[in-house]
């Protein structure tokens, strides 16, 4: 009989977490984004409740400018795995037209991802919110409890959090208040690439490189993805061999230049990376602090 | 590099938990930024975010505040202080590491009894020009309170005493009465200078004297496994899954110990007994193979077991084998730590959450509190924030629990207010109470199902009795 390897550990930490929100809450979901972090967490979900379904629905909120692949890919694993998904886009920034080439990360942001979000959990009634968010993506989520309370409109108190012990959570709250739950925290990138790799679990090809077209925008490459794209910059398109290390809103999300096409390729690259994951996302270099301000306001 | 070879051994990798204790002035954010830095944790678009921060908040002149790669939230930066738990993770050939960062100031010690639950070892920051000061004795109270059994006394700023051989070995053999004292299994002395990182990652060229390991590669290669064969099996029950008629399974991550099929189990507090029928390992189950078995599991596994019988068995239950029952009670004696800006009171129901289970008690009496600076008991009557006592907590319904000293998990519990619904208070059992362990004859007498009926319907509605379960 052995230790258990880290990789084995961190997985029955993340089971025992969804398992507490399965048995303490009324109404949980559990955020589906389509990307690596959240194909982990539905192969943990899984794992957790076997030989049953999945005792939650996922919901995605659709930005509408996200990855065509990754609309794709979520249709695809609904059929193989038959879990229920709940999909919302808000209707207003529809109406409006909202455009992160015209309107600007910030506010595409926080219309169609942040106020959507609250709108989509609303609806739903949800008492508690499971994500895919990692304590080494940002500094202010380093601080971040696994049971995070939010009050009724959603906001985060940084300074007034509740102290986490052990393994011992507190999952009590009132009528419209709900709990954030983080069961992947303590995993890093490292960690979910080398447990994708172990476990065989399937990822968007968007991870993979490939030649895909791309314009250089506000000091990204962003893919060329559909046709709303402004003309001036598509015009600017050229092909190269590139990849992406997260998924988001295509106009928002950089690509960097590669060759890995398998994922030990990937994982190579990675270890020999100097740059953090977040560095392609355009929204969380907007200003200092600017994801802590996010997640005030409700985002995750 | 060969890619694969290299999978393959990071497969096979263990994880330490480590908190360091230390105050502001300590240089401890600048250790963990100087870890961090040193085992090339930090990337470049990072190093480059802290540069133009160092500029902004630093407060180390021209140098690069290691100090800022750690400290968090933006208020916190603006002060220049750590003011909760942060966690960080970094990764060596061996292992991978989390570490708990917690503040040290005296009215931080809820952060730091939150950083330390978790932890395996802990880093203790003793300035070399100061010594052993009271936050040093508070430290040390604290993490050998929350069962922490390695302590690496870590002597900083050595630069700053001329890296001189006497400050290090007096400090080491003043510290070593410390941790007599406090009963402390496992102390590691390491003299270093964060700022520099002199014994950090690479041994000091300034202190030639110094043989042992530096910092990393100490953490790297210390011991820290337990006897799993030798430990009892604990399992609570956290979740029942119950997909159609046929499947009843019971699931949990082992708390101790180890199961096979067909072993004997009793579930607590209903004392009835069966076998184990199946045991279904989480972490072997996948996508094409959702009804994977095994033949035993061990700690920390998460699985579901089915049982022979069908005995009623439910969330907050424990499973244990038959033959290695831990005892079972409700009234018991507890190290208690408040957390709440509002004082405990002695006649109100709180939620206790010890494992899976949720019960209603009160702290009846407050045997004494502890001046966690010179370990001196003091009567009290009251309970205000940070301040660690020993109680005697009594439950509307009997545990069965083992004490914190042998297992951490079944041992400690949290404390919920049940209005405000925040956690107020972390508590360890530390056994019976004395109360108890008299009347003990008299649970032993047989009753009929009305009176059984009759005392939960008591212990169920007017809990504010204090009526003890039969």
């Amino acid at each position: 009989m052995n230790q258990l390897s880290h990789l084995k550990q961190l997985e029955a930490e993340s089971i025992y977490i969804l398992r507490e929100v399965a048995a303490e809450f009324d109404n949980p979901v559990m955020m589906y984004s389509v990307g690596k972090d959240s194909s982990v967490m539905l192969h943990l979900a899984m794992k957790a409740f076997a030989p049953s379904k999945l005792p939650f629905p996922l919901l995605h909120v659709d930005t509408l400018w996200k990855f065509k692949e990754m609309i794709e890919f979520r249709d695809k694993k609904v059929k193989e795995l038959g879990f229920d998904l709940v999909v919302h886009s808000n209707q207003e920034g529809i109406d409006m037209d909202i455009s992160p080439f015209e309107h600007g990360s910030k506010v595409h942001t926080d219309i169609m991802k942040t106020e959507a979000l609250k709108q989509a959990l609303n609806k739903g009634k949800y008492d508690a919110v499971i994500g895919g968010a990692r304590r080494d993506e940002e500094k202010s989520r380093a601080k971040e409890r696994i049971f995070s309370f939010r009050d009724k409109y959603h906001r985060w108190d940084p300074k007034n959090q509740r102290p986490e012990l052990w393994s011992i959570y507190n999952t009590s709250i009132e009528k419209g208040e709900s709990v954030r739950v983080f069961p992947i925290s303590n995993w890093t990138e490292l960690d979910i690439w080398q447990y994708i790799y172990q476990e065989g679990i399937d990822i968007p090809s968007l991870y993979f490189a490939k030649e895909r077209e791309v314009v250089e925008y506000e000091g990204i490459k962003v893919m060329v993805d559909d046709e709303r794209m402004p003309v001036n910059l598509r015009k600017t398109a050229k092909k190269e061999m590139v990849r992406f290390r997260t998924l988001g809103c295509y106009p928002l999300t950089g690509a960097i230049n590669s060759t890995a096409t398998t994922l030990t390729q990937i994982i190579k690259e990675m270890l020999l990376s100097t740059s953090s994951e977040r560095e392609g996302r355009l929204i969380d270099k907007d200003q200092i602090g600017a994801m802590e301000l996010k997640k005030k306001e409700g985002y995750f | 590099m060969d890619i694969t070879n290299y999978l393959k051994e990071h497969e096979d990798k263990d994880m330490l938990r480590f908190l360091t204790c230390g105050s502001v002035d300590d240089g401890k954010s600048t250790l963990i930024g100087r870890l961090l830095y040193d085992a090339k944790m930090i990337l470049d678009d990072q190093l480059a975010a802290v540069e133009s921060e160092s500029k902004k908040y630093g407060t180390t002149g021209e140098k690069i505040d290691m100090a800022l790669f750690v400290d968090g939230l933006q208020s916190e930066r603006e002060q220049g202080i750590t003011i909760d738990v942060a966690y960080r993770f970094f990764t060596t050939e061996n292992r991978k590491f989390i570490i708990a960062d917690t503040p040290g100031h005296e009215q931080y010690t809820r952060n730091m009894v939150t950083g330390a639950s978790t932890a395996d070892v802990a880093i203790i920051l003793i300035d070399a020009r100061k010594g052993i000061l009271s936050q040093t004795r508070r430290h040390s109270y604290i993490v050998s309170l929350l069962g922490i059994e390695h302590i690496i006394v870590a002597i900083n700023k050595m630069d700053l005493v001329d890296y001189n051989q006497e400050v290090f070995g007096k400090i080491s053999q003043d510290y070593v009465q410390l941790a007599n004292e406090l009963k402390i299994k496992n102390t590691y002395y390491i003299p270093l200078s964060a700022l520099d990182g002199d014994n950090v990652v690479d041994r000091s060229e300034n202190m030639p004297w110094f043989s042992e390991k530096p910092l990393l590669s100490l953490l790297d290669t210390m011991d820290i496994s337990k006897k799993i064969k030798e430990e009892k099996f604990r399992f609570p029950v956290q979740y029942v899954n119950r997909p159609n008629l046929d499947f009843r399974g019971f699931c949990g991550t082992i708390a101790a110990g180890s199961v096979k099929v067909g072993d004997k189990i009793t579930v607590l507090p209903s004392q009835k007994s069966t076998r184990v029928k199946s045991i279904i390992n989480s972490g072997d189950i996948t996508e094409r193979n959702c009804k994977s078995l095994s033949k035993e599991a061990f700690v920390p596994m998460a699985i579901t077991i089915t049982t022979e019988d069908e005995v009623d068995i439910s969330r907050g239950d424990m499973i244990v084998h038959s033959d290695a029952l831990p005892s079972l009670s409700n009234s018991l004696d507890v190290m208690l730590v408040w957390m709440d800006e509002s004082e405990m009171d002695t006649e109100k129901n709180y939620d206790i959450k010890r494992a899976t289970s949720v019960i209603s008690g009160i702290f009846e009496a407050i045997n004494y509190k502890v001046d966690i600076n010179t370990y001196e008991k003091d009567e009290v009557k009251s309970l205000a924030l940070n301040d660690i006592s020993s109680c005697r907590l009594l439950l509307t319904h009997p545990i069965a629990f083992d004490t914190y000293r042998q297992n951490r998990e079944t041992g400690s519990f949290i404390v919920v207010d049940r209005i405000t619904n925040n956690t107020v208070g972390a508590g360890m059992i530390m056994g019976l109470t004395q109360k108890y362990e008299d009347t003990d004859m008299e649970l032993s007498r047989e009753y009929t199902n009305e009176e059984k009926a009759l005392n939960q319907y008591v212990r169920d509605n007017f809990p504010e009795w204090n009526c003890r379960a039969i």
